[in-house]
């Protein structure tokens, strides 16, 4: 269970194989990867990405802890990067393994519901003639409800 | 009672700065709240819709009326959009 906050980029496959080495009992690996996307079809220069040092750190292990005691998990790894981005960058990642795939499916969409709503990040987008926050969208939270009703 | 006020994203954009300390006799978050919104423009144009505000205490989220006593350290933010 390994949490990472920062500016630098990352490589799904070295972490895969550093969560995955020395355990036999691990069966599956599910991975997600999120990316800087241009929505406007070509006007998107960079995504701000900023967080609340200390407290990222902090709730990103809660959502964690949650997961392992809620799914039968060997390891997990979360990194979430912060900084200036560039379109098509990779923003952050989840890596869950498991001995069988329904856990280590249900773990990585858990992560990434909580992740959303509950990790204090904030997007800013910087388009060609001007910048934006992004909103968060009510269908986050009905994404995160759904593990709780 | 002396804190460290921090702000993030369009919050921080709207009150100028990311942290200050606060000297304050407020009791809870809400008191705070309206305690900084009269000092200045800039804190009432930044808290004059709360529902899009959200609050940690000594980085716990907590609720608008959330008790500060005895911390050390309060921010407000908007909704989080990381992942």
């Amino acid at each position: 269970m390994t949490i990472s906050v920062q500016q630098d980029d990352f490589d799904l496959g070295f972490e895969v194989t550093a969560l995955t080495k020395n355990n036999i009992d691990i069966g599956a690996v599910v991975t997600f990867v999120g990316l800087v996307r241009d929505k406007t079809g070509g006007t998107l220069l960079s995504m701000e990405l900023e967080h609340y040092p200390g407290m990222t750190e902090q709730a990103l292990a809660e959502i964690e802890q949650a997961a392992t005691k809620r799914w039968s998990l060997n390891a997990s790894r979360v990194i979430h990067r912060y900084g200036n981005l560039k379109t098509g960058e990779q923003i952050m990642m989840v890596a869950t393994a498991s001995p069988h795939r329904k856990d280590a499916f249900e773990a990585a969409e858990y992560l990434m519901d909580y992740l959303k709503t509950d990790a204090p990040f904030w997007k800013k987008e910087h388009f060609k003639d001007g910048a934006d926050w992004v909103d968060s969208k009510a269908i986050d939270d009905a994404a995160k409800d759904r593990w709780t009703s | 009672m002396q804190l460290d006020v921090l702000y993030f994203a369009w919050v921080r954009e709207r009150i100028g700065v990311a942290k200050e300390q606060v000297s304050t006799t407020a009791v809870s978050v809400a008191d705070l709240v309206k305690e900084l919104s009269a000092r200045e423009e800039r804190y009432a144009v930044a808290f004059q819709d709360m529902s899009v505000v959200r609050v940690a205490v000594d980085q716990i989220l907590v609720p608008l009326d959330a008790p500060i006593g005895g911390a050390k350290e309060v921010a407000f933010f908007p909704p989080m959009t990381g992942g």
